[in-house]
C-alpha cells in the first residue's frame, strides 16, 4: 500500500511539472503585448522599454523560461499587468471566496443527492427511479449560466427575496477578516445579521453550483445502493427480520457510500469549472471572476497563476482519490503494480 | 442493429435519440424552417424586444430579430461545432491510445503522462486559457476544445487496447502470422468501437455545453452569430424585462444536450449490459 501511494505521488509530479511548461509555453504565444497594456495608448517607445525591462519582458526566452519556473516554485508568480500588485496575493484574497462556495455547493449536492439516490434504488424501475435519472442526466445537461440568469430573474428581480450579486450587502459590510470565510468570520466576531446576510447571498450561487454534483451523487448512490442490495449479506439481514428501511438506510447505505465518496472527489473539476461563469454571472469574488477578468484585460500573468493553482489543488485532490480508492478496494494497488 | 433494439426498449435513451434526431433534421433544414432566416444577420429596431405573440412566438431580441429563428439557426452552429471538436478530438486521442495499449515501454509511458499533463486541469479552465491566448473567436474556440477532449479518447482507447492486447483471437491472429498494423485495425479498433461511440455522445453534449459556456463568457462565437450562449449572454442587460430573451436560447441548449447524454447512457448500457445504466 505505501509502495502504492508512494507511487501515485510519483506520478503526480510529471503532471504538474508538463503543466508548468505548458503555461510557459503559452505565455510565449500570447498574441497581445502585455507592455503596452501595462503602459496604456500614451505610452512613449522609451517608457515601453521601460516597462519591458522592469518586467523581464526583454530578455531572452531561456533566460525567462528558467526564471519562470523558479518563480513558480517558489510560488511567485508575479505582477499583475491589470492592477500592479503580486498575483500570488491576489489569488490568495481571492481563493477563500472559491472554497466558501464550492464548499457550499458539494455540502448541498450531498445532502441532497445521497438521500435522493437511495429513494431512487429502493424503488428500482418505480416511477421515482425514472424521475431521479432524468434528473440525474438533466442535472448535468444544465449550463449553469443559464440556470444562474434563470434564478436571479425569477429570486432576485420577480420576487425580490434573495440578493442579486455579491458576498454580502454592501451597508452591512465585511467581517473582520480571519480565514477569508464570511459564515466563519462573522461567527467568530460574533456578528449574526453578516451571518444571515452572507448566507442569503450564498443561496442562489450555491444552488446553481450544485446542480451538477447532486445529479453525479444521486447517480452514484443509485447504483451503489443497487448493486449492494444483490450482495448475501442483504439476503441474510433480511431473512433475520431487518426492516427494508432500516436496512437500507444504516447498513446498505455504509456499503455503497464508499462509491460516493470518490466521486466527490472528483466533482471538483465539475465545481471549479462551473464556478467560473457562476461567479461571473453572481459578482461572487473568487478565482472565477479573477480568471474571467484577466481574461478580458489580457493579463496573462494572472490567467496562468490561476490555471496553475486549480491544476495543482486538482492534482492533490485526484492523488487523494486515488489513494482512498486503493484503502477501500485493494485490487486497485495490486492492479496498479 | 441489438443496440438500436436496445435503444427502443429503453424509453429514456429512445427520448434522447429523438431529441438527436430532431436536432439533426432542423439544422439540415434551418434555413428553410426559421420563420425569419435573415435574422440571424439583420437587424429591425422598430420591434426590439417584443415579447412572444403569434407572429414572433418566442419574442424579439435586442435588435428585433426573431428568437425563434436565431434558435433554429443556431441548431446548426452548435453541431457544427460539437461535431468538428469530436471528430478532431478522435484523430488525435484514437490513433494515440492504439499506439500506448499496444506495446508497453516509454513510448505508452511518455504519452499517457502527456494525457496527464492535459487533464491536470478542469477542461473549461484550460479551453478558456487556450482559445483566449491563440486568439478570440469561434475558431480558436473550437481548436482549444479539441486540445482539451483528445486525452478523453486517448484514455478510453488505450483501455480498451490493453483489455483486447490479451485476447485469445489476437494471440491467434498473431500466430497466424498477422502484423501488429492489421491486428490493431482490423481487429482492434473495431472491438474498441462501442466504448469509442459511446465516448463520442457524450463528448458531444459536453462539447455544445463548455462551447455554449465560452460563448457567453466571449471567448467563442462574435456577434451576429445565433449562438445560444452568446444569446443569453447578450440578454443579461435586458433582464427583468426581457424574460423571454435568455429563456428559450436557454432550452434549447438544454434540450440538445440532454439529447446526447441520455442517448450516451443508453448506447453505454447496449454496448456493456453487464453496466447496467447506472454506471459510468
Amino acid at each position: 500500500m505505501a509502495f502504492y501511494i508512494a507511487r501515485r505521488l510519483l506520478l503526480a509530479l510529471p503532471a504538474l511539472l508538463g503543466l508548468v511548461f505548458l503555461t510557459f509555453v503559452l505565455s510565449r504565444v500570447i498574441p497581445g503585448d502585455p507592455a503596452a497594456t501595462l503602459a496604456g495608448d500614451a505610452a512613449t517607445p522609451a517608457q515601453l522599454a521601460e516597462i519591458r525591462a522592469q518586467y523581464g519582458l526583454d530578455r531572452p526566452i531561456l533566460e525567462q523560461a528558467v526564471i519562470h519556473v523558479r518563480q513558480v516554485l517558489t510560488g511567485d508568480f508575479g505582477r499583475s499587468v491589470f492592477s500592479g500588485r503580486p498575483v500570488a496575493e491576489e489569488i490568495a484574497q481571492r481563493l477563500p471566496a472559491t472554497l466558501e462556495l464550492t464548499f457550499a455547493a458539494l455540502l448541498l449536492s450531498t445532502l441532497l443527492g445521497v438521500p435522493l439516490g437511495l429513494v431512487a434504488a429502493l424503488n428500482h424501475n418505480g416511477p421515482v427511479d425514472h424521475l431521479v435519472r432524468v434528473l440525474s442526466v438533466g442535472g448535468l445537461a444544465m449550463a449553469s449560466f443559464w440556470l444562474a440568469i434563470m434564478l436571479q430573474l425569477f429570486f432576485s428581480m420577480e420576487l425580490d427575496i434573495l440578493p442579486l450579486r455579491g458576498r454580502v450587502d454592501v451597508e452591512i459590510g465585511m467581517p473582520p477578516l480571519r480565514t477569508g470565510l464570511v459564515l466563519l468570520d462573522s461567527l467568530l466576531a460574533g456578528r449574526g445579521d453578516i451571518f444571515v446576510d452572507g448566507a442569503l447571498h450564498l443561496v442562489l450561487p450555491a444552488v446553481t453550483l450544485c446542480l451538477p454534483g447532486l445529479a453525479t451523487i444521486a447517480r452514484f448512490t443509485r447504483s451503489g445502493v443497487l448493486e449492494t442490495l444483490q450482495k448475501d449479506f442483504v439476503l441474510y439481514a433480511r431473512a433475520a427480520g431487518y426492516g427494508r428501511v432500516r436496512l437500507a438506510a444504516i447498513y446498505v447505505l455504509r456499503n455503497a457510500v464508499n462509491m460516493v465518496v470518490t466521486q466527490i472527489g472528483l466533482l471538483f473539476g465539475a465545481l471549479i469549472s462551473g464556478a467560473v461563469a457562476v461567479e461571473a454571472i453572481f459578482d461572487w469574488p473568487g478565482l472565477g471572476t479573477y480568471a474571467v477578468q484577466a481574461i478580458l484585460s489580457a493579463d496573462y500573468k494572472a490567467l496562468l497563476a490561476v490555471t496553475l493553482v486549480v491544476g495543482v489543488v486538482y492534482a492533490v485532490v485526484n492523488v487523494l482519490v486515488d489513494v482512498a480508492q486503493a484503502l477501500i478496494d485493494p485490487r486497485v494497488a495490486e492492479d496498479a503494480r | 442493429m441489438t443496440a438500436l433494439r436496445h435503444i427502443f426498449r429503453d424509453p429514456v435513451a429512445a427520448f434522447g435519440l429523438l431529441v438527436v434526431l430532431f436536432a439533426v433534421f432542423v439544422a439540415i433544414f434551418a434555413p428553410w424552417l426559421a420563420p425569419y432566416p435573415d435574422d440571424a444577420f439583420e437587424s429591425h429596431l422598430l420591434q426590439r424586444l417584443r415579447p412572444p405573440s403569434m407572429e414572433f412566438p418566442f419574442g424579439t431580441d435586442n435588435l428585433g430579430r426573431d428568437i425563434l429563428s436565431r434558435v433554429i439557426l443556431g441548431t446548426r452552429n452548435a453541431l457544427v461545432v460539437a461535431v468538428s471538436v469530436v471528430l478532431a478530438s478522435m484523430l488525435i486521442g484514437v490513433p494515440l491510445g492504439l499506439a500506448a495499449g499496444w506495446k508497453e515501454g516509454w513510448m505508452s509511458e511518455v504519452l499517457m503522462r502527456v494525457t496527464d499533463v492535459f487533464l491536470a486541469v478542469p477542461q473549461l479552465i484550460l479551453a478558456l486559457a487556450l482559445g483566449q491566448l491563440i486568439a478570440p473567436g469561434i475558431g480558436a474556440a473550437m481548436v482549444a476544445l479539441a486540445l482539451t477532449y483528445w486525452p478523453f479518447f486517448a484514455r478510453t482507447v488505450f483501455a480498451e487496447t490493453r483489455r483486447l492486447r490479451g485476447a485469445l483471437f489476437v494471440d491467434a491472429l498473431a500466430g497466424i502470422g498477422a502484423s501488429p498494423a492489421r491486428i490493431l485495425f482490423l481487429h482492434v479498433l473495431p472491438n474498441a468501437a462501442p466504448a469509442i461511440l459511446v465516448r463520442a455522445t457524450i463528448g458531444m453534449g459536453f462539447t455544445i455545453l463548455t462551447a455554449a459556456i465560452l460563448g457567453f463568457l466571449g471567448v467563442g462565437a462574435a456577434p451576429p452569430s445565433p449562438d445560444w450562449g452568446l444569446a443569453v449572454s447578450e440578454a443579461r442587460q435586458h433582464l427583468p424585462e426581457a424574460w423571454w430573451f435568455p429563456t428559450f436560447p436557454g432550452l434549447a441548449i438544454l434540450l440538445l444536450v440532454l439529447g446526447f447524454n441520455l442517448l450516451g447512457d443508453g448506447l453505454r448500457d447496449a454496448a456493456d449490459p453487464r453496466l447496467r445504466r447506472s454506471r459510468r
